[in-house]
């Protein structure tokens, strides 16, 4: 498969983990920022090939893990309103609320529909003009776009059953909250990749200037992230510190014009809260006045829901990448895929999640600290 | 964190005012919108996630940086290629 | 004893429920990976084990005075109930017939329950029907005996089959799941993930445009070629819901062996790889339904995929691993770039995702 198979090779791993190993002399900690690279490092096994010197450590870039639980609760609560097709990406559907999560309300009854893109629900709220049709609109800047373009294509067809429940995040706040930490020991940054398909890089520079820190916007699959790594190590033993784009296949300085037009033309900026981190500023994203009719949190008065995280979880920290979830004692104990206690072990691409399903053979995890 | 796969973009069409078009995923295709993507042709490969085309990938510029991690066998020659693609800002 | 019951879809809802004692059934207690384990082991086995059951294969081996019989149940509740390279009536006489193969046993008797919710149209009953009758033919098993019940329309999801299968054993001792020794090969019959993509593809919410279809089959006479040269073969599975991964950790527990793989070795169709890739899928953990892995010893392996690729349903098989005496009652993967990981169990259906 064309774009696949050549950054799966095998040989060209090889060859970088060579070069890993006849570059680095000290050690250093580099954070990869997505969900989906940390999937694909523990997929591929990818930690065996570097040196030992090495340690990756997981960042916050799982928008399900960090959607806040009393957006779950709204979103269980909004479900069982009359007349409401609730329609949602998949792996939102598992994340636990306080007292119950979206496949329990649908099992129950509730017309709940995991959907592939937000334009499918267009189409369904215009076959079923009686019923209120609401996305949970959930991602980082990549998937802003999207979202964006669903309510504007709404308002262009005069639907006024089509809602967004919104919760969107942002990268470089999250990445500026992780540095200021007294407790951080990141020196290097795998950036987002497709994040800055749309948005450019230009918002990372002066966040390596400020924290003197290489971040290397990198890509997805095994090769791009090994040559990431290997860029991040160049450029730590050299002691320097700039942005550099890896992905240069999918992204430019600029980023998507396009898509930041419509992201200005439909959203604000607001400051959001981060399950397991807090309230970050300027870090999220809501329905701006132009489009609030679209707004489900405005449409659809469910009142608040007192909720309850549990205390033995240690996703915040985890999400900050001070801790592994090795360090966690209800790791694959009390909490596991099945019985999730936080936000990291909830979603599929959650760290825990990650580090449960593709456990290593040997715990190399410990001597690294 | 973001799941977005390369495919080929086929037959261009228009959907409630919206530019679509079929893309290729290995002989499995799905539509996507090309708002984001204006000026792509039939032919070029897009990056798509959650149903639209978010990036043309720059064929030139994929081959550029797989030939340049191919032939470098040594760290430092590598190093001089990365001056030399000016990645830097 | 064969899996409690078929998935829903392979997107049946599966509960995170928060709380690990649960008093209710919850949809991940039909999935196949560790809340149906739980259950079998906290529900079921207390009250009912006994030798035969206690062999928890996909058919069970029991003798009647001299004569050795393989003995296996399933139900099917998949959904929807017609989709590309199958149905649920040639599913259900399949999926018997191969539970009961995977014992070396030759089908011989199946018998059938329906139940239909109100509302059912006769003229899809008829098609299934019809289309239980060619499998039947086909794998030369007789359909002995059957019931129908209706019940209120919405308390079954239109129809649900219940099959059951009596075959002859033909070998001593039968393949069996706990037979693998380090040392031995491990083989897959062909590409995987085929069944659950497909059924995926059916369903309209994704509208993805495919030509990919189920690779429901009878496996049967693929295993009687394979028996005849082979007899020694230890263990055959055939793959269903949970998937290859989900098979080759059955196998490693009741052998109490680790089982290696390499991940590039797994044949998988490039359109399934796709479909996977763009809802973020692990291929591994897809059902496949017309798909078996054998553990042969070393010796016997070349003669046994020389038959095999003479078989239509045989003819990509592939070796993917082999058994080893290293991290007993796991699977470990070399991937393709060369790191090793642990294919886990499936601990609930896979939902796709967007990150």
């Amino acid at each position: 498969m064309k774009y696949f198979d050549e950054y799966r090779d095998e040989q060209l791993a090889k060859n970088i983990s060579r070069q890993l190993k006849e570059t680095v002399t000290q050690n250093w900690t580099i954070m990869e920022v997505c969900g989906g690279q940390t999937h694909t490092i523990l997929q591929f096994g990818l930690e065996q090939l570097l040196p030992p010197n090495i340690e990756l450590v997981h960042g916050p870039g799982c928008p399900i893990c960090v959607t806040p639980l009393a957006l779950i609760d709204k979103a269980i609560a909004i479900v069982q309103q009359p007349d409401v097709i609730f329609c949602s990406f998949g792996d939102m559907l598992r994340v636990p609320g306080s007292k119950s999560d979206l496949l329990s309300v649908k099992a129950l009854g509730a017309d709940v529909r995991a959907v592939y893109s937000p334009l499918d629900c267009l189409a369904i709220a215009q076959a079923q003009p009686e019923r209120k049709v609401i996305f949970f609109a959930v991602g980082f800047e990549t998937t802003a776009p999207a979202n964006a373009m669903s309510v504007w294509q709404a308002k262009r067809m005069g639907l006024n059953n089509f809602f967004l429940l919104c919760s969107h995040v942002l990268v470089p706040p999250a990445m500026s909250i992780i540095l200021e930490s007294s407790s951080n020991k990141v020196q290097g940054f795998l950036g987002p990749g497709h994040v800055c398909s749309i948005m450019g890089y230009k918002e990372y520079i002066p966040i390596s200037r400020q924290y003197q820190i290489p971040i290397i916007i990198t890509g997805f699959e095994p090769i791009d992230l090994l040559e990431g790594i290997l860029r991040c190590v160049i450029q730590l033993e050299e002691k320097r510190a700039v942005v550099e784009n890896q992905y240069g296949r999918a992204v430019t300085e600029e980023g998507n014009l396009a898509a930041q037009a419509l992201l200005k033309e439909v959203f604000a900026i607001v400051d959001r809260p981060w399950r397991g981190i807090g309230i970050i500023p300027k870090s999220g994203y809501k329905l701006n006045d132009h489009y609030k009719q679209f707004d489900a949190e405005l449409a659809f008065d469910v009142g608040s829901v007192a909720t309850v995280e549990s205390s033995i979880c240690i996703s915040g920290e985890i999400l900050k990448g001070v801790k592994k979830p090795v360090d966690c004692p209800a790791f694959a104990k009390q909490c596991t895929p099945e019985n999730p206690l936080g936000a990291t072990m909830v979603s599929s691409e959650g760290t825990c999640a990650s580090y449960y399903k593709f456990s290593r053979l040997e715990k190399k995890e410990a001597s690294h600290v | 964190m973001c799941l977005a796969i390369p495919g080929l973009v086929e037959e261009i069409f228009h959907k409630e005012g919206l530019t679509m078009a079929k893309i290729n995923f290995a002989g499995m295709r799905r539509s996507a919108c090309l708002e984001y993507v204006p000026g792509v042709k039939t032919g070029d490969y897009v990056l798509v996630h959650v149903g639209f085309a978010i990036s043309v990938l720059d064929q030139e510029e994929a081959q550029r940086s797989l030939d340049l991690l191919k032939k470098t066998g040594e760290v430092d020659s590598f190093k001089n290629e990365l001056d030399n693609a000016k990645d830097y800002t | 004893m064969s899996d409690l019951s078929q998935s829903v879809a392979i997107f049946a809802p599966v509960c995170p429920t928060p709380n690990n004692t649960s008093d209710v059934i919850r949809l991940g207690h039909g999935s196949g990976g560790k809340m149906s384990s739980d259950l079998l082991n906290n529900v079921f086995l207390p009250a009912l084990n006994n030798r035969v059951l206690d062999q928890l294969d996909d058919a069970a081996v029991m003798a009647i005075n001299d004569t050795r019989l393989a003995f296996t149940i399933d139900s099917y509740v998949v959904s929807p109930i017609f989709f590309p390279g199958g149905d649920i009536g040639s599913l259900s006489v399949y999926g018997t017939v191969n539970d009961l193969s995977m014992r070396g046993a030759i089908p011989a008797y199946i018998s059938a329950s329906f139940i239909m919710e109100e509302g059912f149209p006769i003229a899809d009953l008829q098609k299934i029907v019809e289309s239980m009758k060619k499998a039947c033919f086909e794998t030369n098993i007789q359909f002995a005996a059957g019931d129908t019940k209706v019940v209120n329309r919405g308390a079954a999801d239109k129809i649900f089959i219940t099959t059951c299968g009596l075959g002859i054993l033909q070998y001593n001792p039968a393949p069996t799941a706990n037979r693998a020794v380090p040392g031995d090969i491990v083989i897959v019959s062909g590409d995987i993930g085929l069944h659950g993509t497909a059924i995926m593809c059916a369903r309209e919410s994704f509208e993805l445009e495919t030509t990919i279809q189920s690779d429901s089959a009878p496996l049967n006479e693929l295993v009687q070629e394979m028996l005849k040269t082979c007899p020694a073969i230890r263990c055959l599975r055939d793959i269903t819901r949970g998937g290859l991964a989900t098979v080759l950790n059955e196998l490693a527990s009741a052998s109490k062996v680790g089982i290696e793989i390499s991940e590039s070795a797994i044949p998988i169709d490039a359109q399934v790889a796709s479909i996977c890739a763009l809802l973020g899928l692990d291929p591994l953990y897809v059902a496949c339904e017309g798909r078996l892995v054998a553990i042969v010893p070393d010796s016997d392996v070349e003669g046994l995929l020389n038959i095999m690729h003479q078989h239509r349903l045989g003819k990509n098989a592939q070796i993917i691993g082999k058994v080893s005496q290293q991290y007993p009652e796991r699977v470990f993967m070399k991937s393709r770039i060369g790191g090793q990981r642990i294919l886990d169990k499936l601990a609930g259906e896979q939902l796709p995702r967007i990150c």
